[in-house]
């Protein structure tokens, strides 16, 4: 037991360090950094990031993608917010049809691409261009402002400065990497994403496990539209344009591997804080935009680039 | 022309003489050798000892490119074709006409027809994207693509394997022109009949060794497939590894778990070019299949355990009402186990543990509750195993990509035992794997026969076959031709068996 802690220990030293050494060169160039306050502000808002992530991680397992989730986020949105403010709906009810939407779509993208062999990343790439273009559709193009209705989700809480919608992010890595590590529907992924060819002739019915993947993707999205719509206090039917690219990116930080079979979530959930103190990090030492996505481009290719090498030597090694 | 080798493992002190103008066809049994051989010629691997010589002249191509300037062509069994591109595009891949890198399509489109017509192929659009063509088609444009490049020898692996009839006389047509402007071929093929129309001498190999060469008139079929199997008085070289623990107590053995109930039963399956395959194997029983590469083997295991999709048959096993399968897992759950031909492609998970291979067909069955996995449980089933199967590896955390081929095969096996299952499915158990693996392979089936399971070999070795099983059935052209106890087998007869498919004209659909 104590073997397998050092050993998971181990596994994400390497994250770890990153995002301390991070936290340290930033702490030392600008004074204001390392206060609770920054860290908090962090953690606060990049929830709908998180679950993304978790989501994601799944799916880029079983050697999938999914480009539409910044799409599916801003739907859910758009659906919480047009029930709340023109049908006067209460939040909880709201929210459930939200869950219902994205999940659906999540399952669409799921189903589509398994039943016809198509690949996800043509399928989810439609998917992203209708779910934005029906958040559109159902807002009229405009941002609805629902109010204090939705705030409780993304503000701090009263006995620590957490929002709920951090926690339960958190609490989503954990029921994310116990479903991936603990259960047959985790290492069932797994294996798809290895060989789904010898996972078939095993006699395991690969297209549920995948499409299931995809719906769980789909229902983060609408837990991750919650938390943006708390956050705003409205429905923006132009937000996470790009989260795709971002939940894709903390993935691969983490060491998911695009060809499937390879991945974690809790190395996923410290994919996206190494991006958020980065870009937090960076605002405020006053770098410009221009700057900043240099500097997070660079730093996306490093960790792939490290964990490639990692990879070869552990090949070399073992 | 003279080219002579010297021991290479699979061929061992062949010398091979083709003239200018000949048609000299390349005869064997599964691995003697011929393609091997013909690889070398064409420069697709290294010859380890040897020389070889073309018009006196020192000739070692170490790759294609060199075999081609050489003037050495070569038309294998797998399609060579890039299907997204144009028939023209192909025809002329390594040298499109071109100007300042610009294609020139209508000289492309000009030098490919000319290349079909010289094949008579005008039903072939030049424009026409392969992927869009028939598989006999797509043979004659490779054959064309060949044929297009001046050469001096041309070598052809089974190139009917795919044609119809009237297409196989066009291509000899061909060949003939090609024998009379002084072309040298080399022509392999299961196909007797074939071989005595269009070769102008044979040369047999077996177990890698050069059996003899002689005119094909001097030859009849008959003599063409003893030569292949070395008659029957025959000394098998390696055989001796192969006698394990079986002969004394066999009849004891047979009698014990030879209950006589029919454990699988398969019934008039058809499925691409498997034809109405019937069979049953006892409890207890080992049932082998022999037969020639490509004779459709794999393709029939692969239709009873529902990985393709059978057209019309039935396949029942004990006790379970008879269906065909649409899936692996309906078999699996039937009480069917395949261990694959190639475990790299559909067998193990290669980057994964072997605690993760070896649960894997059971997951759900044995080590989950709730849908939770139990590790300690699937640990100790794992570790029972890697003993059980004498795998050598460091842990069950090893990945099975860097264990040895053996030891890859027995995980694999490994997967099924922990599954558990009536009836097993082996195709090509041991092929690629060393002698220890081997033994311990054989051992099993043993256990296997023992404990009342059904148990089905592919294998193209037949030593393993003679040696393993109680009943052995010979598959030719898609049909199981022939079905006898071992005892009343001989390599010979099965080898007779394995081409009765092929010399009888108009047997294939």
């Amino acid at each position: 037991m104590k073997q397998k802690l050092t050993q998971s220990f181990l596994q994400y030293a390497g994250l770890l360090g990153v995002l301390l050494l991070l936290i340290a060169v930033f702490s030392l160039s600008s004074k204001n950094f390392f206060q609770t306050q920054t860290l908090v502000t962090i953690a606060n808002s990049n929830p709908d990031l998180i679950f993304v992530s978790v989501g994601m991680t799944l799916v880029l397992i079983v050697a999938g993608i999914d480009l539409s989730v910044g799409s599916l986020l801003a739907l859910g949105s758009a659906v919480i917010g047009v029930l709340m403010v023109r049908h006067e709906w209460s939040l909880p009810a709201a929210f459930l049809v939200c869950l219902l939407v994205t999940g659906l779509c999540g399952l669409f993208n799921g189903f589509v691409s398994v039943w016809f062999s198509i690949p996800s990343f043509i399928v989810s790439l439609g998917m992203l261009e209708m779910a934005r273009g029906g958040t559109k559709v159902i807002t009229d193009s405009q941002t609805m402002y629902i109010g204090s209705r939705v705030e409780a989700f993304g503000e701090p809480l009263q006995w620590v400065p957490l929002s709920p919608a951090f926690l339960v992010a958190v609490m989503a890595v954990i029921a994310g990497q116990f479903l991936l590590t603990k259960t047959v529907f985790g290492r069932y992924c797994v294996a798809i994403g290895t060989n789904e060819e010898a996972v078939r002739m095993s006699g395991i019915r690969t297209a549920p496990i995948t499409i299931a993947a995809f719906m769980i993707l789909g229902l983060l999205c609408g837990l991750a539209s919650l938390s943006q719509t708390s956050r705003l206090s409205s429905a923006d039917p132009n937000a996470a344009i790009g989260l795709e690219l971002s939940a894709i990116a903390a993935c691969v930080i983490g060491g998911t591997s695009l060809m499937g079979g390879r991945g974690s979530v809790v190395a996923s959930f410290i994919g996206v804080l190494i991006i958020a103190v980065l870009q937090s990090g960076l605002a405020q030492l006053g770098v410009e935009d221009a700057i900043k996505q240099l500097i997070t481009g660079a730093v996306i290719i490093t960790a792939v680039l490290l964990d490639a090498l990692r990879v070869r030597w552990g090949k070399k090694s073992g | 022309m003279t080219k002579r080798y010297g021991n290479v493992t699979v061929l061992r002190d062949v010398s091979f003489g083709l003239r200018g103008g000949e048609i000299h066809a390349l005869l064997g049994a599964n691995g003697a050798g011929k393609s091997t051989l013909c690889k070398m010629i064409a420069g697709l691997t290294e010859v380890t000892a040897g020389s070889m010589r073309i018009e006196g002249e020192v000739y070692a191509p170490h790759h294609k490119q060199a075999a081609e300037s050489a003037g050495v062509q070569i038309i294998q069994q797998e399609l060579n074709l890039i299907a997204t591109l144009t028939v023209a595009e192909n025809l002329l891949l390594n040298r499109l006409p071109s100007f300042a890198g610009i294609v020139s399509s209508r000289a492309l489109h000009r030098q490919a027809r000319a290349a079909l017509d010289r094949l008579q192929l005008d039903d072939v659009d030049t424009h026409a994207v392969v992927s869009e063509l028939g598989v006999g088609h797509r043979q004659m444009v490779e054959i064309a693509a060949a044929l297009a490049r001046e050469c001096k020898i041309l070598i052809l692996d089974e190139p009917t394997a795919a044609l119809s009839g009237s297409e196989t006389q066009l291509l000899f047509d061909q060949l003939r022109q090609l024998r009379d402007r002084g072309v040298g071929m080399i022509y392999i093929s299961h196909r007797l009949d074939e071989v005595k129309r269009i070769a102008d001498r044979v040369t047999v190999l077996r177990d890698g060794r050069h059996v003899g060469t002689e005119t094909a008139e001097s030859m009849s079929t008959d003599q063409m497939v003893q030569r292949m199997s070395g008659g029957l008085a025959d000394e098998r070289p390696g055989g001796e590894i192969r006698h394990h623990a079986r002969a004394p107590e066999v009849s004891a053995d047979e009698s014990d778990h030879r209950k006589d109930s029919t454990v699988l039963a398969v019934e008039g399956l058809c499925c691409g070019m498997v034809r109405d395959v019937s069979f049953q194997v006892r409890t207890g029983e080992t049932f082998g299949i022999a037969g020639l590469v490509g004779s459709g083997r794999t393709e029939l295991l692969r239709a009873i355990f529902g990985a393709d999709r059978a057209e019309s048959g039935r396949v029942c096993i004990a006790g379970k009402p008879p269906t065909r399968f649409a899936h692996p897992s309906q078999a699996v759950a039937a009480g069917l186990a395949m261990v694959t031909e190639d475990r790299k492609q559909n067998g193990l998970l290669l980057q994964q543990s072997i605690r993760c291979n070896t649960s894997l067909s059971a997951m759900f069955k044995r080590f989950s509750r709730f849908g939770l996995i139990t590790p300690m449980r699937e640990a100790t089933v794992a570790r029972e195993m890697c003993r059980a199967m004498e795998t050598r590896c460091t842990g069950i955390e090893q990945s099975v990509g860097t264990l040895s081929g053996g030891n890859q095969q027995k995980v694999a096996i490994a997967k099924w035992l922990t599954r558990d299952a009536d009836v097993f499915l082996f195709d090509e158990p041991t092929r690629g794997i060393d002698i220890g693996a081997r033994r311990r392979i054989y051992e099993l089936f043993d256990e296997l026969a023992s404990a009342g399971k059904g148990i089905v070999i592919v294998s193209s070795d037949l030593d393993e076959l003679m040696e393993t099983c109680d009943r052995i059935a010979v598959m030719s052209a898609g049909r199981l031709v022939e079905t006898r106890e071992r005892s009343l087998w001989s390599e010979d007869a099965i080898l007779q068996a394995s081409f009765a498919g092929h010399r009888t004209k108009n047997f294939r659909v």
